[in-house]
């Protein structure tokens, strides 16, 4: 079967998002960027499935500016088998709303037909955590979200999810959704003689226009701001101290 | 303006805190209408009256409801959308699984994590783990909604509202429900918790992560835990507390061995007393801590536990 891997570029995790002065958003310009996180986790669950003979070919997929292709190399270097841009945006301070991302994701699946769709559980920028179930409810399709297990057998797949109370098991019908959690995998990093065959594996290249999906946003940012910062306290020599400032504070 | 929300149903039971909260959040928006849903559901409903600001309650019950399956559960509340401006739940790993199909569905964008509401159409959201709050106004004619349920209080109970039973329409099945793992505990739960006990990495094993546990059962806290200290298999992954954990905002929040990593800071930052106990002087979570103790967490936890 085929597997689609939406990969989206973001703020690398060890990046602090500043807020800019004005108001107007989170400051980008030369700010390092990767991929999302979770997106890594799903090109490695779709690369061990390959693996194992569940799949046979991985198709990354990233919307957004025209940078996202260097996203999607990456996606390539660690193991996809071609890779299709959708350019949807000139500035990377203008994010695509989950449910336009859904939109044309719908429409790249009935174009591929895969059997599969792993997308990350949420991009760590605008934590929305949204996509996937929006692209499922889009195509009539089941998901299965938040997973920590992902087990192909026949026309189904078994997916372990992490929820609330601890782990849940479910069996979703193919074709179906699938979004990653942390535990899912451990991916791996994409070696140089791969990083430079990556470089000739085909990278398709369109428009959010191509598909005739409207990308205006349904949530306009009215503003954008920062967190009331909290102060550092008092460090305090033992734990005598720490305890009679708990109960001076009344919270032991 | 008038509200359907969903209410926080596990095996015919309500998660009162969760769905009190997210009543407060939403009382502003409109009439509240609770959804609950599930195989049983009616005593859920019974509980959902009593909570304060309920004006309505509506009782699904189907086989195909248990065990809050996105593709039933969204159907139905799709069904009932017509009646409603807004479409809220708690932000629970149900209702994320839920409302954005609903949104979809319904060809609207979700609006997760609210922890805000300006007006009917404004609302307030961390994004970058929580080191930005962006408003956003939504053009949307329906607003489906999860709010973060650590920054609003529980509605009180005191309330008597009218319950009425719907009927669920067949809808394809897609998923099916194996079997869930869901650790007992006495404890109390780590969202609606007065005070939490968080071990990261610097714990070391699932075996000394007892150590933790003693002291959260001293205070009759609940026990959070880093990333780190889930993903080397020392906690329980829904323990884990962060930007993609649960998000709390206890009295009393102590971290030992918790290096205080950004996404995990997310998770807790709100807290109203932070506890830092860890041994390098120059660990990211001293600057966001009330109390900090540079120590080895092997000594003054135990010393903790022992002399409260
Ligand atoms: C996409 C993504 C999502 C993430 N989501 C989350 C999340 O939701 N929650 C979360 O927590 N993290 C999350 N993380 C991980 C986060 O970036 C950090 O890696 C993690 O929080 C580190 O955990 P830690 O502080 O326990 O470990 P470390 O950073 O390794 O810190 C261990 C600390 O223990 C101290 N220590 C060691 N031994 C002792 C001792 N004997 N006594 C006292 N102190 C000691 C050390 O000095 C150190 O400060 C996420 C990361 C990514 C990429
Ligand atoms: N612009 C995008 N391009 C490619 N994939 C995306 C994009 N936005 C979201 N996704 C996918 O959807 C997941 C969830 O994102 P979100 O719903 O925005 O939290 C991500 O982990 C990606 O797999």
């Amino acid at each position: 079967m085929k597997v689609l891997v939406p990969v989206k570029r973001v703020i690398d995790y060890n990046v602090k998002a500043r807020v800019k002065a004005d108001g107007s958003g989170v400051d980008l310009a030369n700010v390092k960027m990767s991929m999302n996180p979770f997106d890594e986790i799903a090109v490695e669950e779709a690369i061990r499935l390959k693996e194992k003979g569940a799949v046979e070919e991985i198709v990354a997929v990233s919307i957004g500016v025209k940078q996202a292709q260097e996203t999607l190399r990456t996606a390539l270097a660690m193991g996809a088998d071609r890779a299709i841009l959708v350019v949807a945006a000139d500035d990377v301070h203008n994010d695509i709303e989950p449910l336009a991302v859904a939109k044309i994701l719908a429409k790249i699946v009935e174009e591929e037909a895969p059997k599969m769709v792993i997308l990350g559980k949420q991009a760590i920028d605008n934590d929305m955590n949204a996509t996937g179930q929006m692209l499922a409810a889009l195509l009539g399709w089941g998901q299965a979200t938040f997973a920590s297990e992902v087990v192909v057998e026949g026309e189904a797949a078994k997916v372990t999810r992490e929820v609330d109370g601890g782990l849940q098991t479910i069996e979703v019908k193919l074709p179906a959704i699938v979004t990653t959690d942390l535990r899912l995998n451990e991916p791996r990093y994409a070696s140089l003689p791969n990083i430079m065959k990556a470089k000739k594996k085909p990278l398709d290249e369109k428009t959010a226009a191509d598909y005739g999906v409207d990308v205006s946003p349904r949530l306009e940012v009215v503003k954008t701001t920062e967190p009331e910062a909290r102060q550092a306290g008092e460090m305090v020599p033992d734990v005598d101290t720490l305890i009679a400032k708990l109960k001076e504070k009344g919270v032991v | 303006m008038a509200v359907l929300l969903l209410g926080e149903v596990n095996n015919g039971e309500l998660s009162v805190d969760a769905t009190a909260k997210a009543v407060t959040a939403a009382k502003s928006l409109g009439d509240v209408t609770v959804l609950c849903a599930g195989a049983s559901a009616a005593a859920a409903g019974e509980a959902a009256a009593k909570i304060d600001g309920v004006a309505k309650v509506l009782v699904a019950e189907d086989a195909s409801l248990s065990h809050r399956l996105a593709e039933p559960t969204a159907a139905l509340i799709v069904s009932l959308a017509g009646d409603y401006s807004h479409i809220v739940a708690p932000a629970t790993t149900d209702a994320k699984n839920v409302m954005p199909r609903v949104a979809a569905l319904l060809d609207v964008m979700v609006i997760s994590d609210v922890s805000g509401v300006v007006d009917a159409d404004t609302f307030e959201r961390p994004i970058y783990a929580g080191n930005a709050i962006q408003t956003v106004k939504s053009k949307d004619s329906k607003k489906v909604i999860t709010f973060r349920t650590s920054t609003f209080d529980a509605a009180g109970e005191g309330g008597s509202a009218a319950v009425e039973t719907v009927g669920v329409s067949d809808a394809p099945s897609l998923s099916s429900w194996i079997e869930d793992k869901v650790a007992e505990s006495d404890r109390p739960e780590l969202t609606s918790a007065k005070i939490v006990v968080s071990g990261g990495r610097g714990v070391g094993s699932e075996e000394d992560f007892k150590v933790i546990e003693a002291l959260a059962d001293k205070l009759g806290a609940a026990v959070g835990a880093s990333r780190a200290a889930v993903d080397s298999g020392f906690a329980p992954n829904d323990w884990q507390v962060g930007q993609t954990g649960k998000v709390v905002a206890p009295e009393l929040y102590i971290a030992a061995g918790i290096s205080g990593a950004i996404q995990h800071l997310a998770g807790m930052k709100d807290s109203k007393i932070i506890v830092a106990i860890n041994k390098d002087k120059e660990a990211p979570i001293f600057q966001v801590a009330d109390f900090g103790l540079v120590a080895d967490l092997f000594d003054a936890v135990p010393e903790l536990t022992s002399k409260l």
